[in-house]
């Protein structure tokens, strides 16, 4: 543009012999201002490359900062998936104890009623040995006796096999599938369990157990080893905080934890109460929190009502709440839709 | 002929009990009763006359009432009674519970009958 100018101005001068000094005035400000205009125009090139190099450093900067964080956030991932099996290995490990309790007694009637079995048959060769007379009455009764006696080997054999079963079911990882469960004897089963799992960690363990299971309560669809988790850790935490009060309450004070489950509406729900220690108003909010607990450290891992939460809310599209009183007791409810987690859920 | 008093949570105790000693409940040696809690051990008590040669065989580990606070409400009531604890966990701390509220007895599961029937039979 200067240059066109310039030519311009020159070929107007040569036409005329005077140079008018408005004229010259006005090519030399012309010229001052492409001076400057010049000078600006190397400096912002050179201060963009400046920025152009940082940009690209700063580029650089990022992308390895964004690495490294990736591979912490692998890293805190697999710690969480660690610790999630650790929380299932430490319940598993408190489940073994109250599994093997309970398979002893069912063992125990089975091995004396075959054992009485074994007499009874020896006297049913004696009464029918030849030459006395046959005792009709006797042989009846005795018989008799056999056959309740097989029952009862058939009954603790189921009993012990139902107790095995549960304890598969919940060692097993992979993902379960979703089955019609009888939300009552699930219910059932795990308050045994948890019962157990406490008393033969802690000998001292005593609390009252009070059961008011709803009556025609519909199986619903669920995820039977996750369901029973939360059911084993909810019930273990009420034991445990019904024995726990028994340190500071008085001597008339019955540690009790009370089980209720019952329909309502669209959902079954399951209740978990007990009287003991209660929770205090300034950790309430906080006791779903992954990794909080209030116990000691190698008595709780702090994940097992985080992981009770998503089984329940996540896994099943139920609710999980729960009223305290400090001092008093607290009570989880727990509800499942009868219809099981929504397709699209 | 000794009366004695089996306090358990299994049913199947009765009938159990009652076979193993099916001998000498026919020739009147022993006459057995049974209480599924520690409540319908210490109500059975309550109810009866005579408390001539009473034995109480009690599991320790029952929900509600243990077999040790049981064995504590036995001592202070009746204190002629005589108690034997039956455990299936075999573990010290209950073994010293059980003798420092008095236990007569401490018997393991699964029981001993042949040690159990000299036990009752010799009282």
């Amino acid at each position: 543009m200067h240059r066109l100018l310039k030519r311009q101005i020159k070929k107007h001068v040569s036409r005329e012999q005077v140079v008018p000094p408005e004229l010259e005035k006005f090519v030399r400000a012309i010229d001052e201002a492409y001076a400057s205009y010049d000078s600006d125009r190397v400096m912002l090139e050179r201060s963009l490359e400046l920025s152009s190099g940082e940009l690209v450093e700063a580029n650089r900067e990022l992308r390895e900062q964004k690495r490294e964080l990736e591979s912490s956030l692998t890293q805190v991932r697999e710690m969480k998936d660690q610790m999630v099996i650790q929380e299932k290995m430490a319940s598993l490990g408190s489940l073994t104890a109250g599994i093997a309790h309970e398979i002893k007694n069912p063992l125990n009637f089975i091995n004396n009623f075959a054992d009485l079995s074994r007499e009874l048959i020896e006297e049913v060769n004696e009464l029918l040995e030849p030459g006395a007379e046959l005792d009709r009455e006797e042989l009846d009764e005795t018989l008799g006796l056999l056959t309740e006696n097989l029952q009862k080997i058939a009954h603790h054999g189921a009993r012990a096999d139902s107790i095995v079963k549960g304890m598969l079911l919940h060692s097993r990882g992979k993902a379960g599938t979703r089955v019609d469960t009888d939300v009552n004897d699930l219910v059932e089963e795990y308050l045994n369990l948890a019962y157990h799992g406490m008393r033969a960690k802690d000998t001292s363990f005593n609390v009252s157990l009070e059961r008011n299971y709803g009556e025609d309560l519909p199986m619903i669809p669920m995820v039977p080893q996750d369901v029973s988790r939360v059911f084993l850790n909810i019930i273990s935490n009420a034991c445990y905080a019904a024995n726990k009060k028994r340190e500071t309450a008085g001597g008339d004070y019955s540690p009790t934890v009370t089980v209720t489950t019952r329909i309502d509406g669209a959902m079954i729900e399951v209740l978990i109460s007990d009287n003991g220690t209660g929770i205090p108003k300034d950790i309430v909010d906080k006791v779903f929190n992954p990794f909080f607990t209030t116990k000691p450290p190698n008595e709780g891992t702090g994940l097992g009502l985080s992981i009770t939460y998503d089984i329940v809310v996540e896994g099943h599209g139920g609710t999980l709440d729960l009223e305290t009183k400090e001092g008093e007791g607290t009570t989880f409810l727990i509800k499942l839709p009868i219809q099981g987690l929504a397709a699209n859920g | 002929m000794v009366f004695v008093l089996v306090v358990d949570d299994e049913e199947d105790v009765k009938p159990l009990f009652l076979q193993r000693f099916r001998r000498e409940l026919k020739k009147n040696l022993v006459k057995f009763d049974f209480a599924y809690s520690g409540r319908q051990a210490l109500d059975h008590l309550n109810s009866l006359d005579d408390m001539d040669c009473v034995l109480i065989l009690s599991d320790i580990n029952m929900p509600g009432m243990s077999g040790l606070d049981l064995l504590k409400e036995i001592k202070s009531t009746y204190p002629a009674l005589r108690v034997m604890m039956v455990t299936a966990y075999g573990d010290d701390d209950n073994y010293k519970k059980a003798m420092e509220y008095g236990a007569d007895g401490f018997l393991n599961k699964p029981v001993d009958f042949s040690h159990l029937k000299k036990t009752i039979l010799e009282s």
